[in-house]
């Protein structure tokens, strides 16, 4: 079963090596992993996506937590959460599809960053199988690069981490 | 005053308490070695090679309890390290390493005895640190030591650039440590404890299943008022073996792979496994689905991750163990009635144990022709003092030493469980015995397992450690041996040691005393004759070559089905 985690690290040297090989040590898997500095700037936040029975998930969840870098674990499984990735895809744009193009990428709310002759490269948000549905109608139009930040998410409600503590 | 980076370093150590290290100098912590002489306090042990000293400084903190230090140079001094701290890693021994490093404006470089000591130790360590800032390292080390003691305990490395240890800085040691990231759990859920305790008063054939952190948590009066109280039978893993006495009449020995017939019954037949700091490892469990198979099983350990990964757990409480179990001793003391009860009930399943102990005792052929190993283990545990510590190598004498040595007192069995490193005993029973001078400390070895550290015999007579050490000499690699005559039709690929050793000779290479024997009346002889000469003592006692360590259960069985005889 598919979990999203947010982890609040300290932000320091090496940390993301930390949680990494800690994955990859006990062969556990990571999907997506997003991360970026807090509104403390001495936190970074990590999003990562994972797949495992519960028992593996008990496992990521504790020894996650044994990281002395760990400031808070969170698995958003069964939680109310918001959740958003953004991709940006650079896309064909001959004559014939220019057109064609710019409907889907109307239809998904997504706005062209880039543009050539020859191309268009849009960027796109949305939970990830928003994401997952513009590149399928994209696909036989001819895309030249896909990137995609893995999803981030947020829990609902007013209240936030530290609150929540 | 400023204070430079390795005067920092060296006044953290002695604010911490520490007595003595084990290192070996080199370019790249000569600035600390420099200013060494100028803290008479720490006493420096020199060993031979870097693994040894990170494995002596393993002993002490293994044998006292206090953090143990170790320190090394960048490059091949730190990666030499790594084999040590990954030993005390998977036992939970308290350590702190110091490794030098290059300047850091050459860290990433390939310089001359780089090595990105953080990277290759960070699964190996509970934490690690490279210092890049002379006003950091304060902090770090009063955060290593911290770290390394507290909770579950275990190894922590510090990474310090050259540099870093010539710049200078003001010098404050912190009297507090700020992490917020890193808070253990030490008293039990109250809840959980009360739900123990009618857990145990409603038992019939429990049985309590120890682990190394009753060692680390120096449980042990409270592990014996819990047994005794119910009479309760205790088994013990590798790591948790001296802190029940082994001579009790509770006492079943050691459980899994090598374990007593009696013990793998016990836990088989019982309906409530309490562990205490253990952590369900493979060698105790064998196959893990028939592990125990009718019982309910309460796990008490200070480490959340060692609970439910490997088996199902009714009831688990996170905590100290020394907290958790008077917790639950003091609880069951409300119950005065239902005690007395369950004693009655506990009498029954202790017969039964018995008729398992009469049925398959833990036992071996005499000779009266060649030395039996196991002969060799008794005598020493009739002869040496109770507070003798004993520490082992890997292979079938360490087996044999859990057998047939009983252990009264705590902290007295020094020996690599979870890693297995051959190489161990001799520079754990060095840091030992600079901890102890006065005590008796012996390592008990193999032929193969001594060629992997012997070079610290220069060690041990440099230092006048009067260490005595037990070669079981069977021209094999014995414990690998044995699996290819059980598993493998006898085909011993690789295992001979072709070479015979004079270890009479090497022994006195190094100014040591050598004493050797192949016959059975001359082993207390040649034991007494040791214990009586100063000095680091080599007692080889050649064996009989093929004997094994039995009982066994094969790889991936159930630990009831257990191989007794060969």
């Amino acid at each position: 079963m598919k979990h999203t985690i947010s982890v609040l690290v300290e932000n320091e040297f090496g940390v993301l090596a930390r949680v990494a090989g800690l994955f990859s040590g006990r062969g556990f898997n990571i999907e997506s992993l997003s991360v970026a500095p807090t509104l403390d700037s001495s936190l970074s936040r990590m999003t990562i996506v994972t797949r495992g029975d519960d028992r593996i998930l008990e496992q990521i969840n504790k020894q996650l937590n044994k990281l002395i870098d760990t400031v808070k674990v969170i698995d958003f499984t069964g939680e109310d959460y918001v959740e958003r990735e953004l991709a940006m895809v650079k896309v064909n744009a001959d004559e014939s599809v220019r057109a064609e193009v710019l409907r889907i990428a109307d239809i998904f709310r997504s706005k062209v960053v880039d543009v050539t002759p020859r191309s268009y490269t849009l960027e796109v948000t949305g939970a990830p199988a928003k994401i997952d549905a513009i590149v399928e109608l994209l696909r036989p139009i001819g895309i030249k690069e896909l990137v995609r930040t893995g999803p981030v998410v947020l829990g609902r409600g007013s209240k936030g981490w530290k609150q929540a503590e | 005053m400023k204070k430079t980076g390795s005067q920092i370093l060296l006044e953290c150590l002695q604010l911490e308490g520490v007595d003595t290290v084990f290192g070996y100098p080199g370019g790249a912590v000569i600035n600390i070695y420099d200013d060494l002489p100028d803290y008479p306090s720490i006493t420096h042990v020199l060993t031979r090679h870097e693994q040894a000293a990170v494995h002596a400084a393993d002993g002490y903190a293994r044998s006292t309890g206090k953090v143990g230090v170790a320190i090394a140079t960048s490059g091949p001094g730190a990666t030499n390290t790594v084999t040590g701290i990954a030993t005390a890693y998977m036992d939970s021994i308290p350590m702190v390493i110091i490794t030098g490093q290059v300047p850091t404006p050459l860290i990433g470089n390939d310089a001359f005895q780089e090595a990105d000591m953080v990277g290759i130790t960070r699964p190996v360590t509970k934490h690690n640190y490279l210092v890049k800032d002379i006003r950091d390292l304060a902090r770090i080390v009063k955060q290593a030591f911290y770290i390394a003691r507290t909770g579950r305990p275990g190894p922590v490395l510090i990474d310090l650039p050259k540099d870093v240890q010539v710049a200078s800085c003001k010098f404050e040691y912190p009297d507090k440590v700020e992490l917020r990231g890193y808070k253990p759990t030490y008293t039990g859920n109250p809840r959980q404890i009360a739900k123990a305790a009618k857990m145990i008063l409603g038992a019939r054939k429990p049985v309590i299943y120890v682990g190394g952190g009753a060692t680390l948590s120096d449980c042990n009066p409270e592990l014996l008022d819990l047994a005794e109280m119910l009479n309760m039978p205790v088994t013990t893993t590798l790591m948790g073996m001296s802190s029940f006495p082994g001579n009790h009449d509770l006492s079943l020995g050691m459980l899994g792979m090598h374990g007593t017939y009696y013990a793998n019954m016990a836990v088989t037949n019982t309906d409530l496994l309490i562990a205490v700091g253990a952590r369900f490892d493979d060698r105790v469990t064998g196959k893990i689905d028939t592990f125990a198979p009718h019982a309910k099983i309460i796990h008490v350990d200070i480490d959340p991750t060692s609970i439910k990964k490997n088996v199902r757990v009714d009831l688990p409480i996170v905590g100290d163990l020394k907290q958790v179990l008077s917790a639950v001793v003091r609880k069951l003391h409300e119950e005065g009635d239902s005690v007395a009860a369950l004693k009655e009930r506990t009498a029954e399943w202790l017969e039964e144990i018995a008729g398992w102990k009469e049925k398959h005792p833990l036992t071996y052929t005499p000779s009266d022709s060649e030395i039996k190993p196991q002969f060799v283990i008794e005598k020493l545990s009739e002869m040496l003092n109770e507070d003798a510590i004993i520490t082992t190598e890997v292979g079938q004498h360490q087996m044999w030493t859990a057998q047939f040595f009983r252990f009264k007192q705590p902290r007295t069995f020094l020996s690599s469980g979870g890693l297995g490193t051959m190489g161990y005993g001799l520079p754990a029973a060095l840091g030992a015995q600079m901890a102890f001078p006065e005590r008796q400390v012996v390592d008990i070895s193999g032929d193969g397992s001594f060629q992997m550290n012997s070079q610290e015999l220069a060690t041990l007579v440099q230092y006048k450690l009067p260490v005595k050490i037990v070669i079981l000499n069977n021209n094999y690699l014995g414990m690998v041996r044995q699996w290819q005559q059980l598993f493998f039709e006898r085909n011993y690929s690789q295992t001979p040691l072709e070479v015979p050793i004079d270890f009479v000779k090497l022994a006195e290479a190094y100014g040591a005393t050598g004493i050797s024997t192949d016959r059975v009346d001359q082993v207390e002889e040649v034991i007494r004759k040791a214990l009586e000469t100063p000095g680091p003592v080599i007692m080889e006692f050649k064996v009989s070559r093929e004997e094994n360590v039995l009982p066994m259960v094969p790889a991936g069985r159930s630990i009831h089905e257990m191989v007794l005889a060969s």
